[in-house]
This record gives C-alpha cells, sequence and structure tokens, in this order.
C-alpha cells in the first residue's frame, strides 16, 4: 500500500491550499500557522499523499480542510489517539496533528501524554491561545489565574498547566516553542518539528484577536518582543534584550538574568543551550514566569529538547517481522485446529 | 487391582466449586478438554467473584465451574447438578440448592473446620458434613488436604505451595470416576510447568494419588462411562467464545487480506480477546492497549482510515465511553468492528457475570441519528461465524458494525467443528486506486448501488481529501450546514443500513413448526436454554418454535412473515426487556417477555414453565 510516486513539477505552497474558503476570523493567528505550514510543506520533499494532517475539535482544528492533503478533522480532543492508530499501521506517512490548548490539553490531555511517551513519530501542532475560541471565550488549562472569562466572572481559580513541563513530565523527545507573529522562526520549528524521527511537540503561541487578544503581545510586539523572548539555539549562549546585552546564567540548578554590560559576566559564563541536555531543558520548560510580575525572567522560544529513541511504529513493526521469523507466516488451519481435536465419523 | 464395575450413563452435570484461590476454573477447563477429546458433547459455565481473592472461605469467594457433558446433543451447561464437587464450606452452601436431589457430593473435609463453618455462615456447632442435613444426597468426604501433603511428603516445596496441588487430587478422583485417560492433563502440565520440575512433580503427584484414591477406596463400587455424543461427523475441538471470536477476526482478515489493528483498554470480559490475539503477531495483528476506551475505538479507527481492518473490544460501561468515537465511524463511513462482550450492569455492575442488557445501547446510544448494523453470537463456537459475518459487513458496506457477545458464551465453552480455510466464504475488500478515466475529481461520498462510498486511503495518489465528523455535502463530502442536505444525509445513512439486509440470510426457524401457538424468538446467549426447552416441547407434541436472531440490525427481511406466523411471541432476555421493546415497535406485535436480571444464564426448565404458560 506505501508509495514513493514522485510528483513530476516541484510542488508550491499553492498546491497545498484547497478549494474551501478559510473561515477564521480575520486577524486570527490560525492564518500565520497555516501560511507557514503550506509554505514549508513543498521543501519536505514528501508526495501530497503521503502526508496526512489530523485535527480534533476547536478552531485550529479546521486546518486539515485548508490544506490539499488527506485530512481528518475528527472530535473533541482525540486526534491524538487517531494518529496513533494510523501511525501505527502506516508508518511511512508523514502525520501531522493539530490540536488546541483545549483540545489537547484538557478534553485530550490523556491522549496527549500518552502519544508523546509512545514516541510515534508523528508532528504535534499545539495552538495555544490560552481560550476557548469555539465556545465563545471560556478559560482554557493554559489561562492565567484570576483571568475573567465568561465562566469566570470572578475571575479563574484554576491554575494553568506549563505545556512544555507537561510535555517534558511525558518524556516526549522533541519539544520546541515558537509563534505565530514571527513566521520566519515558526517555519525553522515547523521543518524541525518534521525532521524529528519521533513524536514531536510544538507549542505555537497563536493570538485569539476576539476573546483573548494580546495574551502574548509581551513576546510578540516589537518594543517588548527583545526584552521578553529568548530564542534559543544549540550550542548559542542565552543572550536577549534590544542590545543582546542581558543573559541567562545557572547559578546551581537556578537561572539568572545577568547584564553583560556591567563587565562581571561575558558571553562566556552564560548558559549554553543544549538540545540533548535533559536537566537543563527541564529548567528551560520552568522559565514560566508571568510577565507581568517584576525580576521575572524572559520566556524561551525554540527547541528545548531533542533526544532519540525508537519509536512506537519501528518496534511494532519489529515484533511483527521477529514474530514471523521465529514462528513462520501464519498458519490458520493450524490455528483452527489447536493441539487437541477428535473426530466423529 | 479392584473389581470396580463401569456403568454407562447418557448425561452429567458436574460443578467444582471452592475457594477463588483452589484452582477450580483450572481443574474445570481441564475436565472440560479431556471431556471433549473424548468426544461428548458439552457445555461449560464458569462463574467466578469479581474479587481477585475475596476473603478466604467466605461465601462471595466461591468460585465455580459448571460442566455439562453427554452422548447426546446438548445446548447448555445444565440446569442442576449430578455431581457437586466441594473444597470448603462455602462452596457447599452456595450451590446445594444446584444439586439435583440424590445427587453426589464431593467434600473435601479439611474445607469443613471450624473456621470454614464459621466464615460459611454455619450456625456455631452445625456441621453440615455430620449433622444428617445431606441425607438425600449421596455424600463422600475425603481430606483432600491431608491426602495431597501425604503424597508430596518426599517433595521439598513449602507446605502452601503442596497445598496448591489440591485442585489435581480433586481432578484426579474424577478422572477415575469417570474411566478417563489423563494424558490430556499429563501434556498440559508438562507444557505448563516444564521449567519448573519441582512444581510439575507436586500437581503430577497429586493427580495420580486422587486417581489410585479412587481407584482404592471402599466408597467407590462404581465408574460412569458417557459414550461419544452422536454428533454430526467432522473433527472436532474445544473451544471457548472470546478464542473464537479472536480466531474469527484472524480468519477473516486472513481471507480478506486486509491486516487487523486491535485498538482497545482491559475490561472484564472481553480482555481475553486481547490476550488471545496478541499472541499472533505473526498473522500480521497489532494489537495496542490504549489508555483509555475512547483511545482504544479512535485509534482503531485511525487504522481503518489507513486501510487496516480497526477492531476494538469491549464491555457496557467502555461501551458507553466510545459512544462519540461510534459516531464519528458512523459519519466517515468507514469500517470498523465494536465488539461489546456484555456483563451486568448499569455501571460497574456485575463485571464477571452475565446479561444481554446493551443491545439498547447498541441500537440508540449515541447522539443525533446514528445507525450501525449489529450482529450478535449465540453460542461459544458462534461468535466465530458471527464475527466473520460482521467483517464482511464493515468491508462490504463501509460501516462501523457492532457485535454482541456476553461473559456467558465468551468464558463458555463447547465442542466446535472447525472450518477448513478453503471452506471460508472470501471476503472482498475494494480500495480506490485513483481516479479513473474521466474522473477529474475524487467524490469521497459519491455512492454505489447498495449507497457504499469508497474506501480511499492515504498514500494514493489523486485522491487526497479530507473527511470528519461535521456533516458532509452529499456526494462532495465537504462540510454542509445545509438543512435539505442534513435531512436527505441522515435518510441515505439510514437507508445504506437498512440496505443491507438484500446481504444477508434470511431468518430461519430453528425448532418447530412454521406456523403454530407460540414463537420463542431470541437472541444472543439465550440460544441453548430456548433451544433446549422447545425441542422438549416439541417432542411432547405442542405447536412452539424457535428464531434465533443474528443480525438485529437490519433484521432479516422475512422477519415480519415469520413473527406474523405464530399466535403468540415470546422472548426471553437476560435483561429487563430490550429485544422486546424493538420488536414491538418496529412490527407492532405484542410480544411477551421472560426477563431474568440475576447474572445467570436462564434455564431449560424455568423456560418451559414460562412457555406452558402461554399454551
Amino acid at each position: 500500500m506505501s508509495t514513493t510516486t514522485i510528483p513530476p513539477q516541484p510542488l508550491t505552497a499553492k498546491d497545498f491550499a484547497t478549494d474551501q474558503e478559510v473561515r477564521w476570523c480575520p486577524g486570527c493567528g490560525d492564518y500565520s500557522i497555516l501560511k507557514q505550514v503550506q509554505t514549508i510543506m513543498p521543501g519536505l520533499g514528501i508526495p501530497r499523499e503521503n502526508i496526512v494532517i489530523v485535527s480534533g475539535i476547536g478552531c485550529s482544528s479546521r486546518f486539515p480542510y485548508y490544506m490539499n492533503t488527506y485530512g481528518m478533522h475528527s472530535i473533541h480532543g482525540r486526534a491524538t489517539a487517531i494518529a496513533s492508530g494510523l501511525k501505527a499501521t502506516r508508518p511511512e506517512l508523514s502525520v501531522w496533528i493539530v490540536t488546541g490548548d483545549g483540545d489537547g490539553l484538557s478534553i485530550g490531555g490523556n491522549h496527549t501524554i500518552h502519544l508523546l511517551r509512545r514516541n510515534f513519530d508523528v508532528n504535534l501542532m499545539l495552538f495555544n491561545n490560552q481560550i476557548y475560541g469555539l465556545t465563545k471565550g471560556q478559560y482554557s488549562p493554559t489561562s492565567e489565574e484570576n483571568k475573567v472569562t465568561k465562566s469566570t466572572p470572578f475571575g479563574s481559580i484554576d491554575h494553568p498547566f506549563n505545556p512544555m513541563a507537561l510535555a517534558m513530565g511525558a518524556d516526549a523527545t522533541f519539544l520546541a516553542r515558537s509563534m505565530d507573529r514571527d513566521p520566519k522562526h515558526l517555519q525553522e520549528m515547523l521543518k524541525r518539528s518534521h525532521a524529528h524521527k519521533g513524536a514531536s511537540f510544538l507549542e505555537i503561541y497563536q493570538n485569539c484577536n476576539i476573546f483573548n487578544d494580546g495574551a502574548f503581545e509581551v513576546f510578540t510586539e516589537k518594543a517588548s518582543k527583545p526584552e521578553e523572548a529568548i530564542f534559543v539555539e544549540h550550542g548559542q549562549p542565552l543572550i536577549f534584550g534590544a542590545q543582546k546585552n542581558k543573559g541567562v546564567r545557572l547559578d546551581g540548578h537556578r537561572p539568572v538574568v545577568v547584564d553583560l554590560n556591567e563587565g562581571q559576566f561575558s558571553a562566556s559564563d552564560l548558559w549554553i543551550h543544549d538540545e540533548q541536555d535533559f536537566g537543563k531543558a527541564q529548567i528551560l520548560t520552568r522559565m514560566f514566569d508571568d510577565p507581568r510580575i517584576a525580576g521575572h525572567l524572559p520566556r524561551p522560544f525554540g527547541v528545548f529538547y531533542q533526544i532519540f529513541r525508537p519509536t512506537y511504529e519501528e518496534i511494532m513493526s519489529a515484533q511483527l517481522q521477529e514474530a514471523t521469523a521465529k514462528r513462520g507466516p501464519g498458519n490458520l488451519d493450524k490455528l483452527l485446529a489447536g493441539n487437541e481435536t477428535w473426530t466423529i465419523s | 487391582m479392584s473389581n470396580k464395575t463401569i456403568q454407562q450413563i447418557e448425561d452429567v452435570v458436574i460443578k467444582f466449586a471452592g475457594d477463588s484461590g483452589d484452582g477450580m476454573q483450572l481443574t474445570g477447563t481441564q475436565f472440560s478438554n479431556n471431556t471433549a477429546l473424548i468426544g461428548n458433547d458439552l457445555s461449560t459455565f464458569p462463574d467466578f467473584p469479581a474479587e481477585i481473592r475475596a476473603p478466604q472461605g467466605t461465601l462471595p469467594g466461591v468460585s465455580g465451574f459448571q460442566l455439562h457433558f453427554s452422548s447426546n446433543r446438548i445446548f447448555t451447561p445444565g440446569d442442576a447438578c449430578d455431581v457437586l464437587v466441594a473444597m470448603n464450606a462455602a462452596a457447599l452452601k452456595a450451590n446445594l440448592k444446584g444439586l439435583k436431589k440424590g445427587g453426589i457430593i464431593i467434600a473435601n473435609t479439611d474445607g469443613f473446620d471450624s473456621k470454614n463453618l464459621r466464615l460459611a455462615n454455619y450456625p456455631e456447632g452445625v456441621n453440615p458434613l455430620e449433622d444428617g442435613s445431606l441425607v438425600n444426597y449421596q455424600l463422600h468426604t475425603m481430606d483432600v488436604t491431608k491426602m495431597t501433603r501425604e503424597a508430596l511428603k518426599e517433595s521439598t516445596l513449602g507446605m502452601k505451595e503442596k497445598d496448591r496441588a489440591k485442585n489435581m487430587f480433586v481432578l484426579g478422583f474424577l478422572y477415575w470416576l469417570y474411566d478417563r485417560d489423563m494424558t490430556s492433563t499429563l501434556n498440559f502440565l508438562t507444557e505448563k510447568f516444564g521449567k519448573k520440575p519441582e512444581i510439575l512433580d507436586s500437581n503430577l503427584k497429586s493427580l495420580q494419588a486422587g486417581y489410585n484414591f479412587a481407584d482404592t477406596v471402599e466408597a467407590f463400587s462404581t465408574r460412569f462411562r458417557v459414550e461419544k455424543a452422536r454428533m454430526e461427523p467432522g473433527t472436532y475441538r474445544s473451544i471457548t467464545g472470546n478464542t473464537a471470536l479472536s480466531y474469527g477476526l484472524i480468519a477473516a482478515s486472513q481471507k480478506a487480506d486486509l491486516p487487523i489493528f486491535l485498538g482497545t483498554y482491559p475490561i472484564t470480559p472481553a480482555s481475553d480477546i486481547l490476550h488471545e490475539l496478541s499472541r499472533y503477531k505473526n498473522f500480521g495483528i497489532r494489537t495496542f492497549q490504549a489508555e483509555d476506551e475512547i483511545a482504544g475505538i479512535t485509534s482503531a479507527i485511525g487504522a481503518s482510515y489507513g486501510g487496516h481492518m480497526g477492531v476494538t473490544t469491549t464491555s457496557g460501561p467502555g461501551m458507553a465511553l466510545k459512544g462519540e468515537a461510534m459516531g464519528l465511524a458512523v459519519m466517515l463511513e468507514i469500517p470498523l468492528l465494536i465488539i461489546d462482550i456484555q456483563r451486568g450492569g448499569p455501571s460497574t455492575g456485575l463485571p464477571t457475570k452475565t446479561e444481554q442488557s446493551d443491545l439498547l445501547q447498541a441500537y440508540y446510544g449515541r447522539n443525533g441519528e446514528c445507525p450501525m448494523p449489529i450482529v450478535s453470537a449465540s453460542t461459544p463456537s458462534d461468535c466465530f461465524d458471527g464475527i466473520y459475518e460482521a467483517f464482511r459487513i464493515a468491508v462490504n458496506h463501509m460501516t462501523p458494525v457492532i457485535f454482541l457477545s456476553d461473559g456467558y458464551i465468551a468464558n463458555g465453552a463447547e465442542p466446535w467443528r472447525f472450518p477448513k480455510s478453503d471452506d471460508l466464504k472470501p471476503i472482498t475488500v475494494k480500495f480506490k486506486k485513483g481516479l479513473e478515466e474521466g474522473e477529474d475529481q475524487f467524490l469521497p461520498y459519491q455512492r454505489d448501488e447498495n449507497l457504499v462510498r469508497p474506501w480511499a486511503v492515504p498514500g494514493t495518489p489523486g485522491l487526497e481529501h479530507r473527511i470528519g465528523g461535521l456533516e458532509k455535502q452529499n456526494i462532495t463530502g465537504n462540510v454542509s450546514y445545509d438543512p435539505e442536505n442534513h435531512q436527505m444525509m441522515v435518510k441515505i445513512r439510514q437507508e445504506k443500513v437498512d440496505r443491507i439486509a438484500e446481504h444477508i440470510p434470511l431468518q430461519k426457524i430453528e425448532v418447530g413448526p412454521e406456523k403454530g401457538k407460540v414463537l420463542v424468538l431470541g437472541w444472543g446467549s439465550t440460544y441453548g436454554a430456548i433451544k433446549s426447552a422447545v425441542l422438549e416441547l416439541v417432542a411432547e407434541g405442542h405447536e412452539v418454535a424457535h428464531a434465533h436472531i443474528r443480525h438485529l440490525r437490519p433484521f432479516p427481511k422475512n422477519l415480519a412473515e415469520i413473527l406474523h406466523s405464530y399466535e403468540q411471541v415470546l422472548i426471553p432476555e437476560i435483561n429487563n426487556g430490550q429485544l422486546i421493546k424493538i420488536i414491538r415497535d418496529q412490527f407492532l406485535i405484542p410480544a411477551q417477555g421472560y426477563n431474568k436480571i440475576m447474572g445467570v444464564p436462564i434455564t431449560k426448565g424455568e423456560l418451559v414453565a414460562r412457555i406452558k404458560e402461554m399454551l
């Protein structure tokens, strides 16, 4: 059933668009994410027919209708489980999961963590807008405490999830964070997600301009972005600030912001990002301060962590092959007869 | 050697009863397999507590295994027992009412000490083995524990491990009593304990000691022999429902050349299907123990979407959890098998007891207008044919199919004249391979004469398309909120399921005249009891017939005609009346019910009495 057909002409982003009218609210961050996905797809060199996009329910989950590939817009929270069954049976397909903070962390939270620990080779894009958009504005599991929404007129009393820490806890083999407003970075992260063999968890900060406008603006707007967002790169020191004058240093296990102009510390004293360092990745996921609080740490973006572990579908296929090699291909008549029979004439 | 006589008998019902830890299920299974091999017809009914180890010696902790074997054709594990093996006082107390007057009791006296008597709630100072209360039975007492220990006195095993071989002593005893060759159990033990020679040795010695004891002791002067049953010629094996079901899936997968993906979550009494299928990876079977019931079915949907046969197995509570995903499968119109091994409900209910109480859930238990075919099995071996049929319908009609079995037939065993793979009906799978000539665009909801849409799987160039749970526009499959389209699509999905009636066998009458006074209409595991009862009444000259429905949705085309050929219709069910509601609704007949909701099967005797009320 597998196919390796190479299309005669190189594909373009347009080849990945469908004839369906895109129906997100004008100004929604989802438009940018869709565009970046359509942009990187041709460069992956995968025939369209071998790409499947599976989504759950929510605004972001409309995504498959706009991608000219195979796609399934499924039910709330279950895209991850559907993708698991698909990838287990069809390892050669490139499977992308589109989910949101409600879909993937609330109703589907269970499937998300199990997908990650099993390490299916799929790309999970979690569109985090910290709000329920499709149901018109209730707080989500990533909404900040005290958030006033339609369902929390006195402020939310829920403590929010830290999605990266959750994924880390589920032993994800690839963790990255990006944002809708930084197309270049998002494209890079999408390519890295695809290139990773194993479950890729990509959290994308996405603005819901109707129900939660500006939730991430400190990280995305020109004025504050350099001071609030820190873009981590493998082998590079953690430097941020409009003047590239700030760095993050590790004081034991505690990240500390230092001023590089003061003369006490130079770039070589800083935390050098290592994507394979489990301990440091954990600290990175915990750099999750509320940006409204004085003395907070900047929020990291980029690939936090990547390791390699055999994928679920590889091990599953290997077990099947091993069993066949050991016992020979199944013999139905032998199976039906079993070990003990008797004959009546 | 002893000068004991052998008496021919036709029919025996034995109940093995003891504490959960006494190994009664194993003893029963071993005796059943041995019985099968000598060619008797047989039917078994394992009955055990939900607790893994209920408090030792208590009534809730009693585990039983009933075996009916005969030189005639039989269809049930029997109403009342001829022989009761009671390993302790609780086992006797719990099962005495099911023993025929004059029946044999084989009691392990060690299980009747003051502690065991107290745990079984006998009044202080009362021991039924000694107070004459069992005078109407043939009571044989023996200290199984003491004799097992004596037989193993040279073993270096600890006392606890020695005592574990008690069940083998009893089994050996019964093998002597029914004049059996013990080879099948010797082979079984050698395979099971081959790597633990001491344990193997203790089991073998204990088994032989039980046999020798029976041969020596004066109390038993007669052995019994049951001749081969007069069954259809052919080669047989013994099989339980869940194993037959697993084999049916494998067989259908092989014949259809369509690999199986089982996405499931463990639940009693369905887990054995997962255990069984997970052993057959060399048949290309993928089993996936999901994180919950919902992931079980949705992963199976993912597999079906990818062009495999997605299967999920469950029982009542899990079925409830899968409801939304079943609706998705109905919208997607892809093949899928949802296997529900029913148990007592609601909620957690009676996990290890049987009930037919998910029929209405299977029919109506989803949001929206959500019709799905429903297929059921009536006996352990029938699970093979039933699931094979469900598989065929799912693939040929691009639809999820619900398969209903229950705890009684799932765990029960009977002889099975297994088929040859060449004799199994072929199953044809059609994948759409690409755009055909003149086709410039793929239309995923374009239908054939059976209203079946094409199966176009990812990886097929030119057929890229999107599907999902939102209402589909007719033919294109695009999202549509159009009112007329929705009405039409609801009707089309219903009509598609209804048309399956053109592709299933007509309903037949199992026993009895084609018209007459009473039709007993059943489905599922009540088959044996109804058939036995109706056979008896027909033999007495009554105008009673039995029809048993495999295809519950859609019904066979001729069902209305059959229902109207009898003055009265009786529908026995192990629930509070479910099929009867559907039959009354669809056929407007005043059917009557016989409903037993006690977690145990309906017996032949009670059914005969109920039918007689109508004659």
